[in-house]
């Protein structure tokens, strides 16, 4: 129960009574999913937005003016979150809306913001909410697409031309399978082996096997998301194959190694955000300071590890003050024209620089190559 | 050949794990003809449980059997709180509970844990075995062995001894047994307890292979249902040969045919045992005297 407490107490105080208290602030809305089966995706973003707003306000808001936050959660179900987007346009009146934890939630938001003119900030991974371009929504996740290109450059530049492929049947596995083999020919890479498992199998040596002895195999990858990209790393290892493995940026983090095993995980790569190597980014790197402040001032409020999806939040919020500051007005649209306008901002996940065919705004660079040595991560390039 | 070996290794390895959960669902079906659905909780909390006690300081053993012992307690609880005061319903509605509990238990055990995915080291080391080029990981021959032991434990229970004869009798006709003298409330509490324990000791064996977090009962409880069913429910026997049966299906699907169809495969077969044998391969005739 505390969990939904923290979370939906501050939105529902908010909701209550003091937004019609101080009608001249600024007013930004957010419904994530920070409960339900999304919730290691919107509980770090619920904080994150909590975290940045208090500290914002703390320095004297933007251009002088407090900004207030007025967050739901949606549970990660889609009709929520659409109730929730038009209780934040019509009820609470805010003027702009970051949030959607998942595809499906953001695609409730997106058709309610975009009817009612109102800026929306999505945190989810799909390319299809910005492809094509919809005038009023914007996303800061780089898409499963950018990070199969980043995998398929990797293996071309060690000289890898045929590749096994084991996708998980989930949502995040078989998006990014389809993504990888759609963009796969435009590296001369060749994909000779395409295999799937549940993400709740126990076991991959089946899959795996057939994978080792397909003709040719050179390197394999493994589009998946949760407990299955850990087991088929430790199958992998059982197995012996000693061919180059890919993981995906969906298990970008330290319990990755540790679920699948400091020995087994020994030579993993895969495509990460600056936020999961803070501490290693050489002091030139544009991202360093901004991903170190934000590491230290989540692990210090909530003395929890921060995680790529409270990245997303921390930049979808970045980008909306950035758009209020250069606009100098919090009128919708004139922060939609000023988001369109973002240039160069440095954010956890990357470095976002938008224009009218480009909502997203991320390029490959946003995405480093890890390697996993000693049981810690390192940078390739 | 060392492809065919590597794919029963793994098809034995999953198929174990189906057997050790359909197990589980024997007893309490035995004695009182309720598919108990929270059975892949009790799995779950035998993982969990198992996780943070180690976490927080104990040695494996002991965590293990403090896992096992309170997924009894909740098992207890669970007939206490919810089966009991509903004794009067037909079978289906206590199905239903089943289903309600196990779906407060995951909601509890989300807030009590957390929501991250665990696991804890195996028993005897992560190096695999070979075999004639295949490899097993030695954590799988503990829940081979540890179904095998589960599975003699309760044929001999059920078989042998004057208990195991009244879960029978109790499960076959609840009002004669008491006139026999059977106390039927305790038949039931020990079934329920019993059915967690097993479960629960399933989950801290298979923790190591399948990873553990607070949704995994569903997946495990669906799949050692149709292991159960397949095998004929309420019979171990046909418990630990539908697992291992659904688990090799799967598997060899996965490596002759494809890992597309390994679940629709498994199933069509599943579905095509039921329909010449409704009481599945092992299953009783149920022989009703009007």
């Amino acid at each position: 129960m505390k969990k939904t407490l923290t979370t939906t107490v501050p939105a529902a105080l908010v909701a209550l009574g003091l937004a019609t208290a101080a009608q001249a602030e600024i007013r930004i809305g957010a419904s994530v999913s920070s409960t339900g089966p999304a919730a290691f995706l919107g509980d770090p973003e619920a904080k994150t937005l909590e975290m940045m707003v208090e500290d914002l306000n703390a320095k004297g808001g933007i251009n002088g003016e407090q900004v207030e936050l007025v967050l739901y959660d949606d549970g990660g179900d889609a009709n929520k979150a659409r109730t929730f987007a038009t209780r934040l346009i019509e009820d609470d009146e805010v003027q702009a809306i970051v949030g959607g934890s998942t595809t499906g939630t953001t695609m409730a938001i997106l058709s309610v913001a975009e009817d009612a003119e109102i800026p929306f900030v999505s945190l989810a991974g799909a390319i299809d909410i910005i492809q094509p371009v919809k005038t009023f929504t914007f996303k800061t996740p780089h898409t499963d697409r950018m990070a199969c290109q980043k995998i398929f450059t990797d293996m071309q530049a060690r000289g890898f031309t045929k590749v096994g492929l084991i996708s998980g049947t989930d949502g995040f596995g078989a998006s990014m399978q389809a993504q990888c083999k759609d963009v796969v020919g435009d590296y001369g890479i060749e994909i000779v082996a395409d295999e799937t498992y549940d993400p709740k199998d126990a076991d991959m040596t089946a899959q795996l096997t057939k994978i080792k002895n397909a003709d040719g195999v050179q390197a394999v990858l493994n589009p998946g998301f949760g407990q299955g990209p850990a087991i088929v790393t430790r199958n992998y290892r059982q197995l012996g194959i000693e061919l180059p493995l890919y993981q995906s940026h969906g298990v970008a983090s330290d319990s990755f190694i540790e679920l699948a095993g400091k020995d087994a995980a020994e030579g993993v790569r895969l495509p990460g955000t600056a936020l999961l190597v803070a501490g290693l980014l050489p002091e030139s790197d544009p991202q360093k300071p901004v991903v170190t402040e934000y590491k230290a001032a989540y692990e210090a409020k909530y003395n929890q590890p921060v995680s790529t999806f409270g990245g997303y939040a921390h930049d979808g919020l970045a980008l909306v003050v950035d758009a209020i500051t250069r606009a100098g007005s919090a009128e919708p649209a004139a922060i939609r024209d000023a988001l369109e306008a973002t240039s160069g901002l440095v954010g956890t996940t990357g470095i976002y620089t938008m224009s009218p065919e480009d909502h997203l705004g991320l390029d490959l660079s946003a995405f480093r190559m890890l390697e996993v040595k000693d049981g810690g991560w390192t940078i390739v390039e | 050949m060392s492809e065919l070996l590597q794919f029963v290794f793994s098809g034995m390895t999953v198929g174990a794990v189906y057997a050790l959960v359909a197990l589980g669902f024997t007893i309490i079906f035995n004695a009182s003809g309720v598919v108990n659905f929270a059975q892949g909780e009790f799995v779950m909390l035998g993982g969990m449980i198992t996780v943070f006690a180690h976490a927080s300081g104990l040695p494996l053993p002991l965590a293990a059997l403090i896992a096992v012992a309170v997924t009894a307690a909740v098992g207890v609880a669970l007939n206490r709180l919810a089966i009991e005061p509903a004794r009067g319903a037909p079978v289906v509605s206590l199905i239903i509970i089943t289903i309600g509990a196990s779906i407060f238990i995951r909601g509890a055990s989300q807030l009590v844990f957390d929501k991250q995915i665990h696991s804890f080291p195996a028993f005897s080391g992560d190096d695999p075995i070979h075999v004639l080029g295949a490899t097993i990981l030695t954590q799988s021959l503990w829940v081979i062995g540890g179904a095998i032991a589960i599975f003699v434990g309760l044929w001999l229970f059920f078989t042998k001894t004057l208990l195991g004869r009244a879960v029978l009798a109790t499960s076959n006709n609840r009002l004669a047994a008491q006139l026999v003298g059977i106390n039927t409330k305790f038949v039931m509490t020990l079934s329920f307890a019993l059915s967690a324990a097993i479960g629960a000791l399933g989950g801290v064996l298979v923790t190591p292979i399948t990873l553990t977090s607070y949704d995994v009962g569903l997946a495990l409880a669906l799949k050692g249902f149709a292991a159960a069913m397949l095998g004929g429910m309420g019979n171990p026997k046909g418990a630990f040969v539908g697992g291992l049966l659904l688990g090799l299906l799967e598997a060899l699907t996965a490596g002759y045919l494809s890992s597309q169809y390994k679940d629709a495969a498994a199933f069509i077969i599943i579905l095509a045992v039921l329909f010449f044998m409704p009481q599945g391969l092992f299953g009783r005739k149920s022989t009703d005297r009007v």
